[in-house]
């Protein structure tokens, strides 16, 4: 019972120290004397049983600080209203009309970061789904080195990383001219991916860096779940008369869907909430809500509006997340 | 089967293979380019056309005190941070994998849900908190949020390190006579050590390298990525890619000297354990 309530508490604290810090200091000292005392006076057999809630409290307590009260006090700032426009410490007072205008006025950027988020995350999965495949059934021994290239653009800076691309979809730059010469120019004009010759600044811009930027994010679990498959599952399949991609489509690729699933949540939700790519590789036409969440926090200074964004987006991803959960079948992984 | 069939699925195979190699050189572009312009002589302000070879920026790669102060600031804040993380996060991840207890699905979900945020909502609302609360940020403040990722990281990732480990063998060094601190530190610890230490260079990368959360909560304090940032508007020097093809190089000899290490200790395990 005191080991439960113990545990409550410190989950819990979080919420507390949304409108009192004090509070939380007290719950955590209280917590901690009352767990120190417990473990002093009890045998061998309460020690252990508090052992883990001992182990986790710091670690807990500091999410719950950071983590939780920072969720509860965007929350309680998502409802405030400022008095004027050099109010700094705006007042809550339930100010609905926040979400409104972010629903309004912001309307187009919300559009694009969805759209743009989960078309980098189909792109991803077509790009990394062979890779992966490849590296988990004919790496051989070469596959914890081929699993390490995956992971070498994570050894520059993210930042630097999408500068990069910025020289290599220039005008003049390598992409550009390559794409003349193959005469695909035309045709990518024709299907507003290029626009008047260029590539930067246009929503393939942005959208190509996305899916680059979260490309080994997308590799990694479809390798952990491809790996996993037992080859002789496939032979099995062979052997009972089924072609190479009947056995791909009824063996290989259910049993990788938690790859999948992990891989696209891992993708899309770091996306929907990006703006560097949108900033480096894009246009005014192409900001995304991070842009605007971005430009109203540190620029406008305009807190509530900035905070009823940012729940938007995490209510929009969070709901989106559970209907994927549930379309896919894999409700026990979330 | 027929010959059109096996040659069918040969073309199958040829394709799937090419567009893994595809996929690679998209993966290694930006990586080439990034070293190859670091070897660039440029005009203008920014290092976006190839102009001509030089070894100049190489050879005082610190000659844009801007970026190597961003740096310094990065590594220290990533120092305090990644200690203070991994001490917590491993705590978290013995717990978890150690003792079944009621609640251990509620701490997990709860590890897994900063992971799951979107970095611009955890990096405003926790600016929305310090705000409120009247803190100023700084140095102090980017140390608290790079702990808040790091901590759910370095738990998430050692559990999963450390999911096979067979606790029994603390049990015998006690049954032995140690008492539980001994066989804590002479059996587990070292036991545990490699994922440790893995993780936590994985979330000392992580902190180093974290723009969007660091942006909110920086105040003036200016660390290297939101240097690049900052002068992504203005000006960006080839210095710059200097210093990221050494930090790129830097990291790939630490990865290769891991695995070396790895696989080495895994020989000597497998060697003593033969005699």
């Amino acid at each position: 019972m005191l080991v439960l309530a113990i545990g409550v508490v410190s989950i819990g604290a979080g919420w507390v120290s949304g409108t009192t810090r004090l509070v939380a200091l007290s719950v955590m000292l209280v917590s901690v004397v009352v767990l120190v005392w417990t473990a002093f006076m009890g045998g061998l057999e309460t020690r252990r049983a508090l052992a883990p809630y001992g182990l986790l409290k710091p670690g807990i307590l500091w999410l719950s600080l950071f983590f939780l009260a920072p969720l509860w006090s965007m929350f309680q700032m998502s409802l405030s209203s400022k008095q004027s426009r050099f109010d700094f410490f705006p007042d809550f007072t339930w100010e609905w009309s926040n979400y409104s205008t972010a629903l309004t006025d912001f309307a187009p950027q919300f559009t694009r970061s969805f759209v743009y988020a989960a078309v980098a995350t189909v792109l991803t999965l077509l790009i990394g789904y062979p890779l992966a495949y490849v590296i988990a059934f004919r790496g051989g021994k070469y596959r914890t080195i081929l699993l390490g290239l995956v992971a070498v653009p994570f050894f520059t800076s993210y930042l630097i990383r999408t500068l990069a691309w910025q020289n290599l979809l220039a005008d003049s730059g390598p992409v550009v001219s390559l794409l003349n010469t193959l005469r695909l120019d035309a045709p990518l004009e024709w299907l507003n991916i290029m626009d008047n010759g260029r590539l930067m600044n246009t929503p393939a811009a942005v959208i190509g860096g996305l899916t680059y930027n979260f490309l080994p994010f997308m590799i990694l679990p479809l390798y952990v779940s491809l790996e996993k498959i037992d080859v002789r599952l496939v032979d099995a399949a062979m052997d009972l008369y089924t072609t190479a991609s009947g056995a791909f489509r009824r063996v290989v690729l259910p049993l990788s869907l938690p790859g999948v699933f992990a891989g696209s949540l891992l993708v899309f939700i770091p996306a929907a909430g990006d703006f560097v790519n949108a900033q480096f590789l894009g246009s005014p036409s192409t900001t995304m809500v991070g842009n605007s969440i971005q430009n109203q926090f540190l620029r406008e200074l305009n807190y509530p509006l900035a905070s009823a964004m940012s729940f938007v987006l995490m209510a929009v991803i969070t709901c989106s997340v559970l209907v994927y959960a549930k379309f896919m079948g894999t409700d026990d992984l979330v | 089967m027929t010959s059109a069939q096996s040659s069918r699925q040969k073309l199958g195979r040829k394709f799937i293979n090419a567009s893994a190699v595809l996929g690679l050189l998209y993966l290694f572009a930006p990586i080439v380019v990034i070293v190859l312009f670091s070897f660039n002589k440029p005009k203008g302000k920014y290092n976006i056309v190839w102009q001509g070879f030089t070894l100049d920026n190489w050879a005082n790669p610190f000659s844009k005190p801007e970026f190597t102060d961003a740096l310094i600031v990065s590594l220290q804040v990533a120092a305090v941070s990644t200690v203070c993380a991994t001490l917590l996060g491993t705590l978290i991840a013995i717990a978890l994998s150690r003792y079944r207890f009621k609640g251990s699905g509620a701490v997990n979900l709860f590890l897994v849900l900063p992971m799951t945020s979107p970095e611009i909502v955890l990096g405003s609302s926790l600016a929305t908190l310090f705000l409120a609360r009247g803190v100023e940020r700084g140095f102090m403040t980017v140390v608290i949020a790079h702990i808040m990722f790091q901590v759910s990281f370095v738990a998430v990732t050692l559990r999963a390190r450390i999911r096979g480990f067979d606790w029994a063998l603390e049990q015998a060094a006690m049954d032995l006579g140690a008492s539980p601190r001994r066989a804590f530190w002479k059996v587990t610890f070292p036991l545990i050590l490699p994922g440790i230490i893995a993780a936590s260079l994985l979330s000392f990368a992580l902190s180093i390298d974290d723009f969007i959360i660091t942006f909110f909560n920086a105040g003036s304090l200016v660390t290297f990525p939101l240097q690049v940032f900052g002068a992504s508007r203005v000006a960006i020097p080839p210095q710059l890619n200097v210093l990221a093809s050494m930090l790129l190089f830097g990291s790939i000899a630490i990865m290769v000297a891991g695995l070396i290490f790895e696989s080495r200790r895994q020989r000597a395990a497998s060697g003593s354990s033969r005699h």
